[in-house]
C-alpha cells in the first residue's frame, strides 16, 4: 500500500509520455497522409521523394520550419502574438488526458487502465478544454493587426460558438442512456458488437456531433477562418516558421483527439467482435489499444476524404446549417431519446425513433426555409445583403 | 502544509492577481484575458472543494462562451487603449469610493466571523456531506430546487425573446 502512489505516478508518467509522443508522431503521419491521400484522390502522386513513399517528408518539413527565420512583424501586438499559437496548442494537447484508448493491462500485479486520467466528468472536461481552443485563433488573429487575420478570427469565433452548442447537445442522448459522464464507462457500456454501439442508437446525434466536430476543428467544408481564396490564410497570415507550425500541429492534433472522442462515444471504443478479450491480461489490453488505434485511423481517413470531396460552405450557409438544421436535430434527439427510453426502455425503439424524428425535423425546417424564400423576394435580398454590409462594418 | 493547501494558495493567488490585472490593464483585450485567468483559478478552487461539475461548468460557460463573446465585441468595436484622464468621472469616483468602503467592511466582517481554526474546518465537512457529483446536483436541481430552476429558465427565455424582438424591429425599420 505504501508504494502504491509511486506506482501510480510512474505508470501515469509513462502513459503521458507514450500518448503525447503518439500524438506528435500522429500529427506528422497525418500531414503525410493528407498530402498523399489528396494526391491519390486527384490522380497525382503527392510527396514521394523523401524516404520510402515520402514518409520522411514531415521530418523534412519540420526541420525547415525550425531553421526558418522566426519573423515577428513590427505592427503586431507582441505578447499576444507570441502567446496565441501556444494557446491553441496546449488545449489540443491536454484534452487527450481523459480519452480511454484501451481496456487495461496487468503488470507487476497491478491493473493499469489504458487512460491517463479517468475523471468522473470526463466528457465535460473535453467540452471545456476544446472550447478554449478558440482563444488561440481569435487572439492570434487580433494580435496580427491585419484585416484578413481579424476577419478570419471573427469568423472562426462565431462558428465555434455556434457549433459548440450542437457538440454539447448531441452527446446528451448518449449520456442519458449511459447515466455517466466518464468516458471509460461510456466505452465499457457499449457492447462488443457493432449493433450495440451508440452510433446506431443515436444516429442523428452521431451525424450532428461529427459535423459539429468538423466545424470545431476548422476543417473543410467549414474552414472559413482560413479560406485561402478570400482571406490569404486567415488567422495565421502573419505567422511564420515554428509559430505557424504550432497552429498547424494544433489543427491536426484536434482532429486526432476529436476522432478518438467520436470513437469512444459512438463507435464502441476499443470493442470489436470480442477480439479485445483475446489473450492474457497484457495481450488483451494491447489488442484493445490496437483496435482503438485502427478505428481512430479510419475516422481520420474520413476527415481527409471529406476535405478533398466537399467544397467550402458560404458563411450564411454555415450559420443556417448550424442553427437551423444541426441544433434542432440535436435537441429532438434529446427529447426523443428521453421519452422513448422511459416509456419503452428498448434501445431498438430509441434508435428507430431517433432516425424518424430527425427526418421529420429536417423536412419541417427545409420546408419552412423553402416556403419563406420563394414568395417574398424582398426578404431574400435582405438576407444576401447581410454578409457584405456586416463585413464593411468590421473593416 | 499538505498539497491541497499549497494548491489552494496557488489558485487563490492566481485568481487575485488576475482580478487585479483586470482593472490595471489599459487595454480591454488584456483585461478580458486576465478575467479568463481568474475564472480558471476559480475552477481550480472548485476542484479542490470536490465540485468537479461546477468547475467544468465554470470553464465551459464563462471561459469558453461568455468571454469569447466579450472578446468578439471588443474586436468588433476595435476599442483602443484607455487614457488615464477622463476614464473615470468625478461622480463615479465618489461612488467607487463608497462601494470600496462597503466591500472592505464586508471583507473584515467575514474575516472576523469565519472560523480561524483550520482544524475545525466546518466548511469543508459541510461540503463533504452534500456530495457534489453530477448525479447529486441533478437530483437536487430536479427535486428540491425545481421551482427556482424553472423560474430561471423562464427568465432566460424572456431575455432571448426580448433580444429577438429588438433585433427584428430594427431590421424592419431599416427596410
Amino acid at each position: 500500500m505504501e508504494n502504491f502512489p509511486l506506482f501510480l505516478i510512474i505508470s501515469s508518467a509513462v502513459k503521458i509520455l507514450i500518448i503525447v509522443h503518439m500524438l506528435l508522431i500522429g500529427v506528422m503521419i497525418m500531414i503525410w497522409a493528407e498530402r498523399r491521400v489528396s494526391g491519390w484522390m486527384q490522380d497525382r502522386l503527392g510527396p514521394n521523394r523523401v524516404g520510402p513513399q515520402g514518409l520522411l517528408q514531415p521530418v523534412a518539413d519540420g526541420l525547415k520550419f525550425m531553421f526558418k527565420e522566426d519573423l515577428i512583424p513590427n505592427h503586431v501586438d507582441k505578447p499576444l502574438y507570441v502567446l496565441a499559437p501556444a494557446m491553441l496548442l496546449v488545449p489540443a494537447l491536454v484534452v487527450v488526458a481523459v480519452v480511454p484508448f484501451g481496456s487495461s493491462i496487468e503488470l507487476f500485479g497491478e491493473t493499469i487502465n489504458l487512460q491517463i486520467a479517468d475523471i468522473n466528468i470526463g466528457i465535460l472536461y473535453i467540452l471545456a478544454i476544446t472550447s478554449l481552443g478558440v482563444y488561440g485563433v481569435v487572439l492570434g488573429a487580433w494580435a496580427s493587426n491585419n484585416k484578413y487575420s481579424l476577419l478570419g478570427g471573427l469568423r472562426s469565433s462565431a462558428q465555434m460558438i455556434s457549433y459548440e452548442l450542437t457538440l454539447g447537445l448531441a452527446i446528451i442522448g448518449v449520456l442519458m442512456l449511459t447515466s455517466s459522464l466518464s468516458l471509460r464507462t461510456i466505452a465499457i457500456e457499449q457492447g462488443a458488437y457493432p449493433w450495440q454501439w451508440n452510433f446506431l442508437i443515436h444516429f442523428p446525434a452521431f451525424l450532428a456531433f461529427t459535423t459539429a466536430m468538423f466545424a470545431e476543428t476548422n476543417r473543410l467544408p467549414f474552414d472559413l477562418a482560413e479560406a485561402e481564396q478570400e482571406l490569404v490564410a486567415g488567422y495565421h497570415t502573419e505567422y511564420s516558421s515554428m509559430k505557424f507550425a504550432m497552429f498547424f500541429m494544433a489543427e491536426y492534433m484536434n482532429m486526432i483527439v476529436g476522432s478518438a472522442v467520436v470513437v469512444t462515444l459512438f463507435l464502441g471504443g476499443w470493442h470489436f467482435f470480442g477480439l479485445e478479450n483475446v489473450g492474457g491480461p497484457v495481450w488483451s489490453g494491447l489488442i484493445s489499444f490496437g483496435i482503438f488505434f485502427v478505428k481512430t485511423a479510419i475516422f481520420l481517413f474520413v476527415f481527409i476524404w471529406v476535405r478533398w470531396t466537399l467544397p467550402r460552405f458560404r458563411y450564411d450557409q454555415l450559420m443556417n446549417f448550424g442553427w437551423k438544421f444541426l441544433l434542432p436535430v440535436a435537441l429532438t434527439s434529446i427529447v426523443v431519446t428521453g421519452a422513448l427510453w422511459i416509456t419503452t426502455g428498448s434501445r431498438l425503439v430509441v434508435g428507430i425513433g431517433n432516425v424518424i424524428a430527425a427526418f421529420i425535423v429536417v423536412s419541417i425546417v427545409a420546408g419552412l426555409l423553402v416556403m419563406n424564400k420563394t414568395p417574398e423576394p424582398a426578404i431574400r435580398d435582405d438576407d444576401s445583403q447581410i454578409t457584405p454590409s456586416a463585413l464593411d462594418a468590421i473593416e | 502544509m499538505n498539497p491541497e493547501q499549497i494548491l489552494f494558495i496557488l489558485f487563490g493567488a492566481v485568481s487575485l492577481i488576475g482580478a487585479i490585472a483586470v482593472i490595471s490593464f489599459r487595454h480591454p483585450i488584456y483585461s478580458a484575458l486576465s478575467l479568463i485567468v481568474t475564472f480558471f483559478a476559480q475552477a481550480g478552487l472548485f476542484i479542490l472543494l470536490g465540485a468537479h461539475f461546477v468547475a467544468a461548468v465554470q470553464v465551459i460557460v464563462y471561459a469558453g462562451a461568455i468571454m469569447v463573446l466579450f472578446l468578439f465585441v471588443i474586436m468588433l468595436l476595435n476599442l483602443g487603449t484607455l487614457s488615464a484622464k477622463g476614464a473615470i468621472s468625478g461622480k463615479l469616483k465618489g461612488f467607487a469610493v463608497i462601494l470600496g468602503i462597503l466591500l472592505a467592511i464586508e471583507g473584515v466582517y467575514i474575516a472576523v466571523k469565519a472560523p480561524n481554526d483550520p482544524a475545525d474546518a466546518s466548511a469543508e465537512t459541510a461540503i463533504e456531506s452534500v456530495s457534489t457529483t453530477t448525479y447529486n446536483i441533478g437530483e437536487l436541481l430536479f427535486n428540491e430546487y425545481l421551482l427556482p430552476f424553472e423560474v430561471t429558465s423562464l427568465i432566460l427565455l424572456a431575455a432571448l425573446i426580448g433580444v429577438i424582438v429588438l433585433v427584428k424591429r430594427e431590421s424592419q425599420e431599416e427596410s
